[in-house]
């Protein structure tokens, strides 16, 4: 079971947590004209990412925020944990 | 039966209280402190059960979790396990346990006829003998191997006991409590650290309890009293004895059994059996220690062949000679210590050393005690079936290549030493990338990923003092890093002997003309011609032997047999076992009972029980409940004999003609508030909701970004910047979660907050032509006419003092309102309508009612939402907005989405107007075809139409739209049912909507 350090709340066991994916995906605006291919990597294409991979985990049963986690996909170690608006980079 | 093999004193066992116990229904006694394999050891108890494949004789391997061979099934209060291991069950009163694997018994096995049809049973044997006529595999094989390959029988009734979980964390996790174990428990206690030391067994001190050995001044056996002792009284420790780390997982959590009553005749009130810990550590010490290696000969399966460590441990421990005639088998001094135990207790051994002239302060004691020795031998093969009674031995030459002439000694048990293995099982775990340590070939810890150090023999290190020095320093460091604290232990004098190298000899050669089957794998019969074999045939990757042959993959994990097999495929391979590699430790360490895994977590405690504020009154008038979800909700309210399809039909039937009640409470709803609730409404939903005035609720439809309907509902405009929303009760978390996804990371800017609020109301629907006017008397004080409260309305009421929100919403197609209040005034609102409405003919209606009014009148629900549908095939597609984007829209182009012949809901009416269609079964053209028949829709769900009187159906079907009025069929191979019918609206009752607005 992973450590995640909530940014909001600290250390917590992951069965707080529940896991919403890849973190780098943008959604495209809203209203704005988009292409089949760009609109079909939005909703579906993601990378099966060996290594460091920004993702986005919800703190369900506890402050219920999106955050930011920072995570390698074959170690799992965890590099840094983001609240919901703070940049990536 | 009087404990033959029991030495007169001697042993950690409580000698005054005498236990009785029964193995395969004999009666025998031991002592308290026994296990189950000492005590049947002391009563020259050798034959305990039958080999997997051959089905040859089994009797005891090693003294602890390692044994391969030892496993009954144990009976215990009532209840049985199987695969028990009888070197680690603690006897008790009244303990019975019986043979496995074995029929009629275990002294006249038929199956060991398998022994002579062995050359059928070779590695891989399961894909090769079996296989040809195809249909002897189901009709002879499968039952026969089914058969023949059982260990033990689990028991099918419920489980009575009570397991627990625990969570727990700590500065230093401490797995094992050998010398280097308590070690650095004792140097991290008392530098401040919160410590957890764990052992497995149920003394502490590991090797400390058999070795001659001295620390401070005192027998090793005293010094780990001692501290052990001192440790139980210190406020930052805490000790666990029956406990096994068995999981290392990522960031340092492990999980750890502990067996809290499995070694008592009953579990005591109030305890539970065993306790799954759940320990997060900043740290964790790995003092696992190390397991003999055995030494692979001829017929080395035999009972009374078994590891010299073990041997010892009965001794000391137990009391108990394995034999009174023992042959020592060793390359290395361990071997010694054994036979210089059995010396002191009078039994005379022989020791084959396979070293040529080794030389060391405990050889030396040896032959100074007058030990036959005999240098460079081997043991070619054990003879005896059911017990070892002689032993071929042979010289060995220095290349360890020629075998001399064979000699047949007497002996009545062969303890083997080839030197030891670290138990590395969990560092690995941890990610630990071991490496092999040419000095004791075996693998040992290399480098750490997680917070993990392994210390003493589990890392290869085999003099105390090296392991009591590292284990003081490595305990004084860590903790020092955690608590800052400063307080250091000095090193205690410590005399011990001084060994010798051992002999990197493992496997005797066959002696000419010979065949003997020599085993590896002591627990799968995987013998080394198996090996040879599976290699011969191409398997090149351990993992692939591993699996070909089953080496190492029996409820023992091959704990005794990895290294064993390493080297042969090396050798055979002209490779280093280093380049050969080992296969992956995966958690568990030992098996964990399912019990414990699971927990309290069983039965209704499975997952939470919610009720509604009115349960108790739907208890009271008789309502038989169902389970929606995580909810307990009334499916129908009984009335003398009724069954289920009687008093749902009465309640519906009610509704439409007079007026209804139904518990509505576990419908999700969300409070949304801010300036921009409006803007994320229209973002989410389908439809606009930027115009909605104040006091008005809309339906909603929301979707996924894929376009697939996630949840629909009514929301409605409180005030200003106010909204109510509900959602489905199923998908209430969900759509939560939703809505904070897109405030939260998509669209920040919007100034909106969302909180759950479905525990908040009571609700309440009341349906039917008369419901207007029973609204009217429940609050008189308010305009509920056409005008005043128009369908999708909203006002707020005073219920006879209690604040209440009315909704004009329907569900069931009637005149409609849902009524709110406060949780803790909704029994008495429920009670205040039940009262009012009489004069109305009210009943109370239940899911199932409810269901079939939704159904008739066409209104979708889970059945229709499940996922996989778009809005279009619930024909939905009226409330999609052209003029605004909003989530999941631009979906809803994609091609299949817009295909002419596009699934959509359709009614479905059996042509006999009788038979009803059960729910699932598949829309075909012809019921005649040739299968597979063409599957063009399905029936998503099904009531009895009370409008009509007749069945009537709900499904998504193939073109639905072009479909009206076709006739198909309905098949459910699962009912063995064909049915005509004829494709009608989903619209059944009521099709413009009149009764909602009237």
């Amino acid at each position: 079971m992973l450590h995640i350090k909530c940014p909001h709340c600290g250390m917590r066991s992951q069965n707080e947590f529940s896991y919403g994916g890849d973190a780098t995906v943008k959604r495209p605006e809203l209203g704005k004209e988009i292409s089949d291919q760009d609109w079909d990597n939005f909703v579906y294409n993601r990378k099966s990412l060996r290594g460091k991979h920004l993702e986005l985990w919800q703190h369900l049963s506890g402050c219920r925020q999106w955050i930011k986690v920072e995570r390698d996909t074959a170690t799992h170690e965890i590099f840094r944990t983001l609240k919901a608006n703070e940049d990536n980079s | 039966m009087d404990q033959n093999f029991r030495l007169s004193d001697g042993g950690l066992i409580n000698r005054d209280k005498k236990l009785s116990f029964k193995f395969n229904n004999k009666t025998y006694y031991g002592y308290e402190g026994d296990t189950l394999a000492s005590a049947l050891i002391a009563n020259g108890v050798h034959l305990i059960g039958r080999s997997f494949k051959y089905h040859r004789p089994r009797g005891f391997f090693g003294a602890g979790v390692d044994e391969p061979y030892a496993m009954v099934q144990l009976y215990r209060n009532g209840e049985t396990e199987p695969n028990i291991k009888a070197t680690e069950q603690e006897l008790f009163e009244g303990l019975e346990a019986t043979s496995v694997n074995c029929w009629p018994s275990v002294n006249f096995d038929i199956g060991a006829i398998n022994n002579f049809l062995k050359i059928f049973l070779p590695a891989g044997f399961y894909y090769k003998t079996f296989m040809w006529p195809k249909s002897f595999w189901y009709k002879v094989y499968e039952p026969f191997i089914r058969k023949a390959a059982g260990l033990g029988v689990a028991s099918i009734k419920h489980d009575k006991e009570r397991y627990e979980h625990k969570y727990e964390y700590c500065d230093l996790l401490i797995a094992g409590s050998g010398p280097s174990g308590l070690a650095s428990a004792y140097a991290a206690a008392k530098n401040g650290a919160r410590v957890i030391l764990a052992e497995d067994k149920a003394r502490f001190g590991g090797t400390l309890l058999t070795s001659e050995v001295n620390i401070g001044n005192k027998s090793g056996k005293e010094w780990a009293e001692g501290i052990i002792a001192e440790l139980k009284e210190m406020p930052n420790v805490t000790v666990k004895n029956r406990s096994q780390v068995f999981g290392y997982y990522d960031h340092n959590m492990l999980v750890m059994s502990e067996r809290i009553s499995d070694h008592l005749s009953k579990t005591k009130k109030f305890h539970p059996k065993q306790r799954l810990w759940y320990i997060r550590a900043k740290e964790v010490l790995i003092s696992s220690g190390s397991i003999e290696r055995p030494i692979v000969f001829g017929n080395n399966d035999t009972p009374g062949v078994m590891l010299s460590s073990a041997a010892k441990e009965y001794l000391k421990v137990y009391g108990v000679l394995v034999g009174r005639n023992p042959l020592i088998f060793t390359n290395n001094d361990s071997g010694y210590e054994t036979a210089i135990e059995f010396k002191k207790n009078g039994v005379d051994p022989t020791i084959l050393d396979t070293r040529k002239d080794p030389q060391s302060e405990i050889i030396n004691e040896a032959k100074n005690l007058g030990i036959n020795i005999k240098f460079s031998y081997v043991v070619v093969a054990a003879q005896g079936y059911k017990k070892v009674k002689s032993a071929d031995i042979a010289k060995i030459s220095d290349d360890k290549e020629q075998l001399g002439s064979v000699e047949n000694i007497k002996c009545d048990c062969i303890c083997v030493s080839g030197f030891w293995t670290p138990t590395i099982h969990l560092a690995s775990q941890s990610g630990n990338k071991t490496k092999f340590n040419e000095e004791i070939d075996a693998f040992v810890p290399g480098t750490s990923k997680q917070n993990e150090t392994t210390l003493g023999a589990a890392n290869g290190s085999y003099t105390l003092e090296e392991t009591l020095k590292n284990s003081f320093e490595t305990a004084y460091d860590l903790s020092k890093k955690i608590t800052n604290n400063d307080n250091k232990i000095s090193l205690p004098n410590v005399v011990e002997k001084k060994s010798t190298t051992h002999d990197k000899f493992w496997c005797v050669p066959l002696p000419k003309g010979k065949n003997y089957k020599r085993f590896l794998d002591f627990q799968n019969d995987v013998a080394v011609s198996d090996i040879e074999i599976a290699l011969k045939e191409g398997y090149r990757s351990i993992e692939h032997v591993k699996r070909y042959t089953t080496l190492g993959m029996a409820t023992d994990q091959g704990k005794t047999s990895n290294l064993n097999g390493l080297q042969l495929v090396s050798n055979i391979e002209n490779k280093v076992v280093p380049n050969v590699g080992h296969t992956t430790f995966r958690p568990p360490y030992t098996p964990v009972s399912i019990g414990a895994i699971v927990g309290r977590e069983v039965g209704k405690h499975s997952k939470p029980t919610r009720k509604s504020p009115m349960h108790k009154w739907h208890e009271q008038n008789n309502a038989i409940f169902v389970d929606a979800g995580v909810w307990l909700r009334p499916r129908y309210y009984k009335q003398g004999n009724e069954n289920l399809f009687e008093a749902s039909k009465r309640e519906a039937k009610n509704v439409r003609t007079n007026v209804g009640v139904c518990d509505v409470t576990t419908l999700g709803k969300i409070d949304i508030k801010g300036p921009d609730a409006a803007e994320l409404l229209n973002r989410v939903y389908t439809n606009a909701w930027l115009k909605l005035p104040v006091g008005k609720a809309r339906y909603g439809v929301m979707l996924r970004e894929d376009g697939i309907v996630m949840d629909d509902g009514t929301t409605t405009r409180i005030s200003e910047n106010h909204y109510h929303m509900t959602t489905t009760t199923a998908q209430a978390a969900n759509v939560l979660s939703h809505l904070e996804y897109y405030l939260q990371l998509v669209w920040p800017e919007l100034n909106v907050n969302v909180v759950s609020t479905t525990e908040q109301w009571a609700g309440a629907a009341v349906a039917g032509p008369k419901s207007r006017d029973l609204l009217q008397k429940l609050f008189p004080k308010s305009d509920v006419s056409n005008e005043g409260l128009p369908f999708m309305g909203f006002i707020e009421g005073d219920l006879f003092g209690v604040k209440a929100r009315i909704f004009r919403i329907s569900f069931s197609g009637e005149l409609a309102y849902e009524v709110n209040v406060e949780s803790d005034n909704g029994h008495f609102m429920w009670e205040k309508i039940m009262e009012v409405g009489q004069e109305f003919k009210i009943q109370p209606y239940g899911t199932e009612a409810l269901s079939t009014l939704r159904i008739e009148m066409g209104h979708v629900a889970g059945s229709e939402l499940d996922g996989r549908t778009i809005p279009y095939d619930n024909s939905l597609e009226g409330l999609l907005s052209k003029k605004k984007d909003f989530i999941g829209k631009r979906s809803l182009t994609r091609k299949a989405f817009i295909a002419e012949d596009r699934q959509k809901i359709v009614g479905v009416v059996p042509l006999d107007k009788k038979t009803s269609i059960p729910e699932g079964s598949h829309l075909v053209k012809d019921s005649n075809a040739p299968l597979p028949n063409p599957k063009l829709g399905y029936i998503s769900a099904s009531c009895w139409s009370v409008e009509h009187n007749n069945p009537f159906s709900l499904a998504i079907l193939k073109n639905g739209k072009n479909m009206i009025g076709e006739k198909l069929f309905v098949m459910s191979p699962l009912k063995n049912k064909v049915i005509p019918v004829e494709i009608v609206s989903s619209h059944y009752v009521d099709p413009k909507g009149e009764r909602v607005r009237s």
